[in-house]
């Protein structure tokens, strides 16, 4: 394959951003080498195997990609803003909707969600750590490479360009040669190790780690959606590793799963496609739900109204969610029998998210609520999301899909579902959890300007496109003639998502703001929050708890207040087991990265000599006998401030 | 845990006595006159029962501190993948998608 195959070339957009590229990796390396940070991030960040390090660079990885996915879709705007636009052309066009698709989805809202759990799931149930510390690192670096992969394609050999369905025959070998849906394929696979094995992770986490007296009925519920997430990205992730290995072998070695000619069935690919795409819906926002049930009842000073409906809508959620994937191509020709069950099953899953529903409302009935950012976020979430779920269930109707598949209908709507459902809510989480990773808040008054550039933004991009999909227009239309009276609407679309991008900026500058400026007097409690990860020193200790707590209802915390209980004396300190750092897992993510890029050019002996890297080690880590550490109980005691000499905490400067 | 003071391991020999006999029938089917699809139903059948005497029996899968979650999870192990394979099959195979 010669050079100019490699680097896509022949476009002034892409040329300029393989500049910037070129021009910000060197400035990152002259940079850090510079400030002699190499070590410094090698041992505290690159080597970590604290859940609380790797749900910040989690996190710091998914707003990156959010900017990514957020700058394809302010592209996809501009070229329908008017009719007849001539920014983009049809390719550059089918490539920018599929990498917004998969990088919103997979690399944006999957870790910023799995970022925070990782961040609160071991404080909210009395842990030290999560299960298996270095597996969740290795997690973290399989979905990093893969995200990177996914990223350099636009640069290096084409984007993927068959939507973020990849439909086949579309994305066979036939209709598109080229490496760009290689990418997807790859790229994907190594992202869903990591996620397979945070699912893993966290089940265990949860079942084996809770502090003692925390009966999973006495769970946050944050920790049950996250407990339950888990079981479905177990239960549809290999669904997704199978179909993409299908996929892999077609474009690659040439079989035919999925070529009618060769005696496969494209029909096989969306069947398997949705079988783990509509559960992933669900893993994406259960634990947004989770959030939002925490923010709404600190917010509302009372316990979660209907915390066992609570429970047993999120267990239905999960059960139905494996049943519903047809209603994604009721209009492939399916029998009635076939549609009918699946628009039954699909109806049904409103009766839970219902539930869900009614019990923010009645939390909050009564309650002396508190317009935090973090609140504001919550309560923009409940007309938004309804929004979604009511054109959901029209959606889910097999009869009436005929007339709204895939139009803008049916894209404004899973936008009004996945935006306020996991956007918010992360935005929710993040003003919410904020103190706790880096012990300041982030400052409400940028923050209201972040909400409502943020809130009406989206509303004006999305409300319009319901209209244009009723009068017509289909999904990943690239350009239109005059005359159709779409103008009107798509114009007013497009300012909204300058509006939404202005929402985004005010963030970013939050952030900045917050870091150089916001007090670093928040204490453990700023919030007057109900839950164990309060109890701590805000930046949590990276030990957590000094002494692990003993539970005996669902929110630990609110009772202690309330009776004037403190956590623990200096006397109940013990020495603290922790795990060691290991630079395995980030060395064998490398060598996943090197590994994906050879196969998406198919090289295939450049790929099975680097794949011994992997195989190098995973033997490393069988012969790695390192059981951790011991944190000396004076350490404790100064870290906690229980120094009689010393008594400091953290935030007294 | 107070059942392993007992001295004769009665449940383990049943388990062990239902097992073969499940077997012997398995291979008495092979060799009868029924059509191959009766066949494979009946062994298949089989199949599926012995797969949970091993596991309720031999590997005490309801049994301890776990036992709760293990059944849960094998319980909705066969539950997906009954929803995987059974419904992939129906849904490819009825409906004029699969008689083009």
């Amino acid at each position: 394959m010669s050079l100019d195959q490699i680097l896509v070339t022949g476009d002034p957009m892409i040329l300029a951003s393989q500049i910037a590229i070129l021009i910000t990796m060197i400035a990152l390396i002259v940079g850090i080498s510079y400030f002699k940070k190499w070590k410094y991030l090698w041992s505290e960040w690159f080597t970590t195997v604290d859940h609380k390090k790797i749900g910040i660079m989690y996190i710091l990885a998914g707003v990156i990609m959010f900017f990514r996915g957020g700058v394809d879709g302010l592209m996809m705007k501009a070229q329908t803003s008017r009719p007849n636009m001539e920014f983009l052309d049809a390719q550059h066009y089918d490539e920018i909707f599929t990498t917004h698709g998969v990088i919103m989805i997979l690399f944006m809202a999957m870790p910023l969600l799995i970022g925070i759990m990782n961040v609160v799931i071991p404080l909210q149930i009395g842990a030290r750590d999560v299960a298996f510390p270095k597996l969740n690192a290795l997690s973290f670096w399989t979905f990093f490479v893969g995200a990177m992969l996914f990223n350099i394609s636009f640069v290096i050999g084409g984007s993927p360009d068959a939507g973020w369905t990849s439909y086949f025959p579309l994305a066979g070998k036939e209709f598109t040669p080229g490496v760009g849906n290689n990418y997807y394929a790859i790229s994907l696979q190594i992202a869903g190790i990591g996620t397979l094995a945070t699912g893993i992770n966290f089940i265990v986490t949860i079942l084996k780690m809770r502090a003692p007296g925390m009966t999973l009925m006495k769970m946050p519920m944050f920790t049950w959606t996250s407990l339950v997430t888990s079981v479905i990205i177990v239960a549809a992730f290999p669904i997704l590793t199978v179909a993409l290995a299908f996929m892999t072998l077609d474009r690659l070695f040439g079989t035919h799963f999925f070529t009618v000619a060769g005696g496969g069935d494209p029909m096989l690919w969306l069947n398997l496609f949705w079988l783990w795409g509509h559960p992933e819906v669900y893993i994406v926002v259960l634990p947004a739900f989770g959030m939002f049930s925490e923010v709404i009842s600190t917010f509302s000073r009372k316990n979660l109204y209907g915390y066992s409906s609570m429970v047993i809508s999120i267990v239905g959620i999960a059960f139905l969610s494996m049943l519903v994937w047809v209603h994604h191509f009721y209009t492939m020709g399916n029998s009635a029998a076939v549609n009918s069950v699946f628009s039954i099953t699909t109806m049904a899953i409103a009766i839970p998210t219902g539930v869900k529903i009614f019990n923010w409302l009645f939390t909050m009935r009564k309650g002396r609520i508190q317009f935090s950012t973090a609140m504001l976020w919550s309560l923009a979430f409940i007309p938004c999301f309804t929004i979604g779920g009511v054109t959901g269930v029209m959606l889910a109707m097999a009869a009436a899909d005929y007339q709204y598949h895939n139009t803008m209908f049916l894209v404004a709507h899973f936008h009004y579902v996945l935006i306020p459902g996991v956007v918010f809510a992360v935005f929710a989480g993040l003003y919410y959890w904020w103190p706790k990773m880096f012990g300041f808040k982030l400052n409400e008054k940028i923050g209201k300007w972040h909400f409502w550039l943020f809130v009406i933004g989206f509303n004006l991009t999305f409300m319009p496109m319901f209209f244009v999909g009723l009068d017509g227009m289909t999904r990943r239309m690239y350009t239109y003639s005059e005359g159709l009276g779409w103008e009107a609407w798509l114009g007013v679309s497009a300012v909204g998502s300058l509006i939404m991008a202005a929402g985004f900026a005010a963030l970013c500058y939050n952030i900045y703001w917050s870091f150089r400026f916001a007090s670093r007097e928040v204490g453990n409690d700023p919030w007057d929050a109900r839950t164990l990860e309060w109890t701590m020193a805000s930046p949590a200790p990276h030990y957590n708890f000094a002494v692990v707590p003993e539970v005996d209802s669902i929110d630990p915390l609110w009772k202690m207040k309330k009776k004037g209980i403190k956590a623990f004396t200096k006397k109940d300190l013990k020495p603290i087991h922790m795990p060691s750092n290991s630079g395995i897992p980030i060395i064998m993510g490398i060598a996943f990265g090197i590994v994906g890029f050879f196969l998406v050019f198919e090289w295939f002996t450049l790929a099975a000599i680097w794949s011994l890297g992997i195989i190098g080690g995973l033997i490393a880590n069988s012969f790695d006998y390192d059981d951790g550490y011991y944190v000396p109980v004076d350490e404790i005691t100064k870290t906690e401030g229980l120094d009689d000499t010393e008594r400091k905490w953290k935030g007294d400067q | 845990m107070e059942k392993t003071n007992k001295i004769f391991p009665g449940k383990m020999v049943f388990g062990f006595f239902l097992s073969i006999v499940m077997t012997v029938l398995a291979a008495i089917v092979f060799y009868t006159d029924f059509t191959s699809s009766v066949k494979l139903w009946i062994i298949g059948a089989l199949a599926i029962f012995q797969a949970g005497v091993q596991l309720i029996m031999f590997m005490h899968m309801n049994e301890g501190k776990s036992g709760m979650i293990n059944t849960i999870n094998i319980v909705y192990s066969v539950f997906i993948a009954a929803v995987i394979v059974a419904g992939s099959i129906w849904i490819l195979s009825t409906g004029h998608a699969a008689h083009y």
